[in-house]
């Protein structure tokens, strides 16, 4: 089993947890699953990698979701959440777990938000469900001195998630939602440059859609702050063994490569992520073809 | 990098639940320890598996395939799920073989990693330099052949389609690389008769056979109403072809039952691989599994073990082609496929 010498070394933990609760909030699920050890490693923007349909069923890839919360101790020993939403076949079954019922998790995994060393002024920026590591991260920079800020933004107002706890952690809250339901209506991006003027922003936390992700992005370096963003690309593995949930990238030496987002990432800076190239090997990446093309 | 701590299925204590059977098993003249590797493309370079289970006890690490330079692959989406399995096209994304030969393998061997390397190519001469590179680097198990590529010199066929091309890119490569280093074809089951391009393989020097690579396949989106990979194609993997590479892998063992087989194509439990043994493959690659279940290697091997000893087998090469030895043979059925031709016994 496993020995108190192993899980302090360990980084990354496999384990057959159980669910404790599953309850609705919104238009979102919110599960809770025993930790074994996942609570102690888990840093604000780290995600879980869940199997979904059995063991023998007909589901092999892994669905991903950022880490929630974390607790490490408590009736049933550490714990860990997440919040989904229901797109297709593998969080419809996630949906329909119950209290006891066993799923294999992976985690934590990916390289979680550099939180700075001062306490600066930070402004967190959340499309749905992108709002789930907010919380934690949130905590962290308060704890750090930092101000924090944050803009949430939906299509909708059921799918805001977290906005009672947002209003408790920041010093000011700004809803967008694009059908007006609540807030101003719009997205995040029409009420952030206000948001960063007010708040002489020096860092933008983000999470949500790729469009999002782009256009925050751009707004941050436009108002010279530097921007933290957790993409969200298609994964298999979330492990970094599969090589489908690549971004072009550009590194410190200037040169683009397409880079994992489950393990070079999810969190990119901002200003590196080639945003209007996503979906493309740009022609100037590394080892981008100069003819032919090979199979898988 | 730190072990994980796998909590639902302990690879230590293994031994104690671990039954009497004698799992080592020959690769093209290689002696593994344990029967079950890795797949190609399916574990990267290892290091990633490593916090899931202890890499030096498996059969070995196949690695991605390697090319000659460095290689971005395809635009994303490169994926798909499908029913029991995924289409993916990466199109080989790679460090080259300067950054696999300088970073990459060293991890592996430095430790005791028993590794098979891939390589991939668009010409024979390019397979012929990727051999000469590999050819004195100590501590390589195996070379396995990814024939499954176009062949830029002939208006993009694949190699793996045509005897011919398999038997020009499979004898370069065994005359380039070290005699004691046994090179494995790795043959697609996309082709009209698999035992045309083994026999190719075998007669060009192939020491064994690795077999299948994915099947070519694609996926609509009735949403978009487009092909949902960019690359529009994809190689179909996962237990859903698990029934094609089995029958491949019967008639290749049928026709060549001396031809080490390191069969593969949808193993995800033990008794996944026992299929594969029983048909005639004498060691096997677990793929998109590890997707699911990083630690699937191991557990597959723990499986079979298990399903060995239940059926009274001591060791894995008793098992090799058993499926063949009461070998029921139907007649064809009108408008059904011909049966492989007999099996001769593969005893021991
Ligand atoms: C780092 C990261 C964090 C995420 N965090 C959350 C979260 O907190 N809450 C939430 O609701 N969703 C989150 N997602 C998206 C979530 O992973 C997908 O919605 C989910 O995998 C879709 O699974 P499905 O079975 O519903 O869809 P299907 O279409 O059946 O999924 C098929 C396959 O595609 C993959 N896939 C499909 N869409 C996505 C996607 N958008 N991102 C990644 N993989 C995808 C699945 O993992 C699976 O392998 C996150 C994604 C990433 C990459
Ligand atoms: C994402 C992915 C990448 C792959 N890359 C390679 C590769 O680089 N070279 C190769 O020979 N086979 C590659 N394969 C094929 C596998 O090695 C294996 O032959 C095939 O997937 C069938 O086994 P499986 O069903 O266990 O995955 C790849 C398969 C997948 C799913
Ligand atoms: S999801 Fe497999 S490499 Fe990133």
């Amino acid at each position: 089993m496993t020995t108190a010498a192993t899980r302090a070394a360990a980084r990354v933990i496999q384990t057959r947890s159980e669910v404790i609760s599953l309850r609705r909030a919104g238009a979102y699920h919110v599960m809770s699953l025993t930790g074994a050890g996942i609570p102690e490693l888990t840093r604000p923007g780290h995600f879980l990698a869940v199997a979904c349909g059995g063991d023998d069923g007909a589901l092999l890839l892994r669905r991903t979701f950022s880490i929630y919360d974390v607790a490490s101790r408590g009736v049933y020993g550490g714990t860990v959440d997440i919040v989904f939403a229901v797109q297709g076949k593998g969080t419809r079954w996630l949906a329909e777990r119950h209290r006891h019922d066993a799923l294999d998790i992976v985690g934590p995994l990916g390289k979680p938000f550099s939180l700075p060393r001062h306490p600066v002024s930070c402004v967190l920026v959340a499309g749905g469900y992108g709002s789930a590591p907010m919380f934690m991260l949130a905590d962290q920079l308060r704890e750090r001195g930092c101000r924090v800020d944050v803009v949430l933004g939906a299509s909708t107002e059921e799918k805001l998630f977290g906005v009672l706890d947002a209003k408790r952690i920041a010093a000011t809250l700004t809803l967008a939602t694009e059908d007006g339901s609540v807030g101003e209506r719009g997205r995040v991006t029409d009420v952030l440059p206000g948001v960063l003027d007010r708040t002489d922003a020096d860092v933008v936390y983000a999470c949500g859609p790729m469009p999002m992700l782009a256009a925050v992005a751009k707004v941050a370096q436009a108002h010279g702050a530097h921007s933290q963003c957790a993409v969200e690309e298609a994964m298999a593995c979330g492990i970094g063994v599969c090589m489908t949930c690549v971004v072009p990238v550009v590194g410190d030496d200037g040169v683009t490569r397409m880079l994992r987002s489950c393990t070079d990432g999810p969190v990119f800076r901002g200003d590196r992520v080639r945003w209007d190239d996503l979906g493309t090997v740009p022609a100037d990446c590394y080892g981008a073809p100069a003819t032919g093309d090979g199979s898988a | 990098m730190t072990r994980a701590v796998i909590t639902h299925h302990p690879q230590r204590s293994a031994a104690a639940d671990r039954p009497d059977v004698d799992l080592s098993a020959s690769v093209g003249g290689r002696v593994l320890p344990d029967p079950v590797l890795t797949a190609s493309g399916c574990a990267a370079f290892g290091r990633e598996l490593e916090p899931f289970l202890d890499l030096t006890a498996i059969g070995a690490v196949v690695t991605k395939s390697v090319m000659l330079a460095p290689r971005a692959g395809r635009p994303t989406p490169r994926m798909a799920e499908t029913p029991s399995g995924m289409l993916n096209s990466i199109g080989l994304q790679g460090p080259g073989i300067d950054a696999f030969l300088a970073e990459d393998l060293p991890w592996l061997t430095e430790r005791g990693i028993r590794a098979v390397v891939s390589i991939a190519g668009s010409s024979v001469d390019e397979y012929t330099k990727l051999a000469q590179r590999l050819r004195h680097v100590e501590g390589i198990t195996a070379i396995e052949v990814n024939i499954s590529c176009p062949n830029v010199e002939s208006r993009g066929e694949v190699f793996a389609c045509d005897p011919d091309a398999t038997a020009a890119v499979v004898g370069a490569v065994r005359r380039s690389s070290a005699p004691g280093v046994p090179v494995l074809a790795k043959l697609s089951a996309d082709v009209t008769d698999i035992v045309a391009v083994a026999r190719s393989a075998v007669d060009a020097g192939a020491d064994g056979l690795a077999l299948i690579n994915t099947l070519l396949g694609l996926v609509v989106d009735t949403d978009t109403m487009r092909p949902v990979l960019a690359g529009v194609t994809g190689g179909l993997s996962g237990p859903a072809i698990r029934p094609v590479a089995v029958r491949c892998v019967y008639q290749v063992h049928a026709a060549l039952p001396d031809v080490p087989i390191l069969g593969m194509g949808g193993i995800r439990h033990g008794l996944d691989a026992l299929e594969f043994v029983l048909a005639g493959a004498s060691a096997v690659s677990v793929g998109t599994a590890t997707f699911n279940d990083p630690s699937a290697v191991a557990r597959v091997s723990r499986e079979l073990a298990r399903a060995l000893a239940d059926r009274g087998f001591g060791s894995l090469r008793e098992a090799v082609g058993h499926a063949h030895r009461h070998g029921r043979q139907p007649d064809p059925e009108p408008g059904e496929p011909a049966p492989p031709p007999p099996a001769e016994d593969p005893a021991p």
